[in-house]
């Protein structure tokens, strides 16, 4: 197994565990703190939503267990890896084979097709370009872009290409999926759509699936929620238990 | 990862277009101007190129071809006493005035040739025969004469006559010969009518054309000549290049031609490289989407890179491209001058390559400064 590649998890298992972070931004001599002590859990085979109010931290939370932010303190292990043990590079190796992107601006490259903007996880694992794209078009077939895949995003309504990034987030079959506001730049019905379909294609027994939101009109989706505010995790628990409580 | 790239750069027309045409128009203003610097200084050695003499002995004050002191016509004696000689040969060169049939003047540049030998005769006769020179008043005019005479509504053929410093010259054959920096028509006679038609000096031998004998080299031969005191010899080539220095170090020409391709080293790192940072700035949120996803940098870099170059590449053909399409025209015509050796698309590339780096180089810098995290902001 390549430093890269995560440990075989089933359903149920831990897939990112968050012990004791902080995370703190310079502002001039202040400092700032985005996480504070924050310990959280993400299993298998769920969809884990951050919730909380604009600026409690989830974003920060979300870019440290991807490792796209370094931390302070404390520890992250992804999968039973420790992302604060391997080098930059490592983490970069990692999140390129291990982790699905879904940004709230979808950042799809404008000036490449649908089926090009989809193929770029496979191509970064060093697909051969032809049967990145064959996969593609098969993943965006499965999402109802069939039709579409020689389209620009600029070409497609705004859940289409919604549509396109969860194809993209999922075209490499990673464990992780990370999910940033994934229906703020939505309206209600097509968001609503969005994450049936993320649901239905991106939760599986040995995938995780962590969604940052602040709209409670999707909190029907999650199995597991953690609530943040000023940069802690005020509460985590099953989303039957949140909603009851 | 650079398919995509290229991709990403193709489709952006507006940017690309932008880069092509800057790189274009840098690549064409570099490389058309060194090339008609290098014409120039070419026309500037025409006189060597047209007698194309192994050895030029002159006074020992003279630096370039251009520029000639007479000698005494002793000095060829001397000459040929130097162990190494095979033969020695006078030589006039000067710049004359002709008078048309029309009253008009023409100044030229009268070439005397060894009335025996003809050394140094013409590369080229396009109509009539060497021979005929040996005859009363003959001179051969070269294509240059021609066209000029034509303009003044002359037509010179085998037999046209007109006067230099008042004394008939006599066509009796036509020539190619390289064109001379001022631009005058070469006038080919003997070495004996040339100083007839020439005004009268007290020394009247411009130099003295040598070669060297078998297995004598010509630098050898010439150093051996110029410790003759009063005399200086130069080995073809380098007087080729002493007289083309000579035009470099005394004259506003480099530094007139060196501002214009300044100014298109100028305009190519200002159109392209801001038009590329631009796009780079354009293309920042997907980049950091990349590396979020695990683009490393060395694959961001080369992307980069492999943007800058290839608009580079195409600007630099382009612009290589259109300059040859100028030369081949105005090779045609012979005018402005221009010579294009490969030393100049060189210097172009290396230029283009500089420019591309420079661009690629602030590009990456806020490629490399960018947090992959700040795709979640």
């Amino acid at each position: 197994m390549s430093s890269y590649e995560a440990s075989q998890v089933g359903s149920g298992s831990i897939a990112v565990a968050v012990r004791n972070v902080t995370k703190i931004f310079q502002n001039g001599d202040t400092p700032t703190y985005a996480l504070r002590d924050v310990s959280f859990e993400a299993r298998c085979g769920e969809l884990t939503m951050i919730v909380g109010p604009s600026g409690c931290g989830k974003t920060t939370l979300l870019s440290v267990i991807c490792g796209t932010l370094a931390i302070d303190s404390g520890s992250i292990e992804v999968f039973g890896k420790n992302l604060g043990a391997m080098s930059s590079s490592e983490v970069t190796g990692f999140r390129s084979k291990n982790v699905g992107f879904i940004f709230q601006q979808f950042n799809l490259i404008p000036t490449l097709t649908v089926v090009e903007n989809v193929s770029i996880p496979l191509i970064l694992q060093g697909w051969n370009y032809r049967k990145a794209e064959e996969k593609s078009a098969a993943i965006l077939k499965d999402v109802g872009l069939g039709e579409r895949i020689r389209s620009f995003p600029k070409q497609l309504s705004g859940g289409q290409q919604q549509r396109v990034a969860i194809s993209r987030a999922l075209v490499h079959d990673p464990k992780l999926i990370i999910c940033d506001e994934p229906t703020a730049s939505l309206d209600a019905k097509t968001g609503h759509h969005a994450l049936e379909l993320l649901k239905r294609s991106a939760c599986a027994p040995d995938r995780c699936v962590i969604v940052v939101t602040h709209d409670s009109r999707i909190f029907s989706f999650a199995d597991w929620i953690a609530e943040m505010e000023d940069g802690r995790v005020v509460k985590s628990c099953s989303a039957s238990e949140y909603h009851h409580a | 990862m650079l398919r995509i790239a290229l991709l990403m750069l193709f489709r952006d027309r507006a940017k690309y277009v932008m880069l092509i045409v800057g790189l274009t128009f840098c690549s064409l203003l570099m490389t058309q101007q060194s090339s008609v610097f290098c014409g120039l200084m070419l026309w500037t050695s025409a006189t060597v190129r047209n007698i194309g003499a192994k050895v030029w002995v002159f006074d020992a004050k003279v630096e370039q071809v251009n520029e000639v002191i007479p000698l005494r016509e002793i000095e060829v004696t001397r000459v040929r006493g130097i162990p190494g000689v095979e033969w020695a040969v006078p030589l006039y060169v000067g710049i004359e005035q002709a008078r048309l049939s029309d009253g008009s003047f023409q100044n030229i540049q009268l070439v005397g040739l060894d009335t025996a030998t003809f050394v140094g005769r013409p590369m080229e006769i396009t109509k009539g025969r060497i021979e005929d020179l040996r005859m009363p008043d003959a001179v051969i005019i070269d294509q240059v004469g021609v066209d000029k005479f034509r303009k003044k509504g002359i037509t010179i053929d085998i037999g046209t006559t007109f006067e230099i410093n008042d004394k008939t010259a006599r066509v009796v054959a036509l020539c190619h010969a390289n064109r001379s920096f001022l631009g005058q028509p070469y006038i080919y006679t003997t070495y004996d009518r040339a100083l007839q038609f020439a005004k009268p000096q007290r020394k009247m031998m411009s130099c003295v054309l040598v070669e060297p004998k078998p297995g004598v080299s010509s630098k050898e031969l010439a150093e051996s000549i110029s410790a003759i005191p009063g005399l200086r010899a130069f080995e073809r080539d380098d007087l080729f290049w002493s007289t083309v220095w000579w035009y470099i170090k005394n004259t506003g020409i480099p530094i007139s031609f060196g501002t214009v391709v300044l100014m298109g080293v100028i305009v190519g790192i200002a159109i392209a490289g801001q038009t590329f940072y631009l796009f780079i700035l354009d293309n920042l949120r997907y980049l950091a989407a990349l590396k979020a996803m695990g683009a490393r940098m060395p694959i961001l870099a080369a992307m980069v890179f492999l943007q800058s170059f290839s608009v580079g590449f195409v600007g630099f053909g382009l612009g290589v491209g259109l300059t040859s399409i100028f030369g081949y025209k105005v090779l045609k015509i012979e005018q402005p001058p221009f010579f294009m050796p490969w030393q100049v698309p060189a210097f172009v590339a290396v230029i283009i390559i500089l420019i591309c780096c420079f661009s690629a180089a602030i590009g990456l810098r806020q490629i490399a400064k960018l947090e992959p995290a700040v795709v979640f902001k």
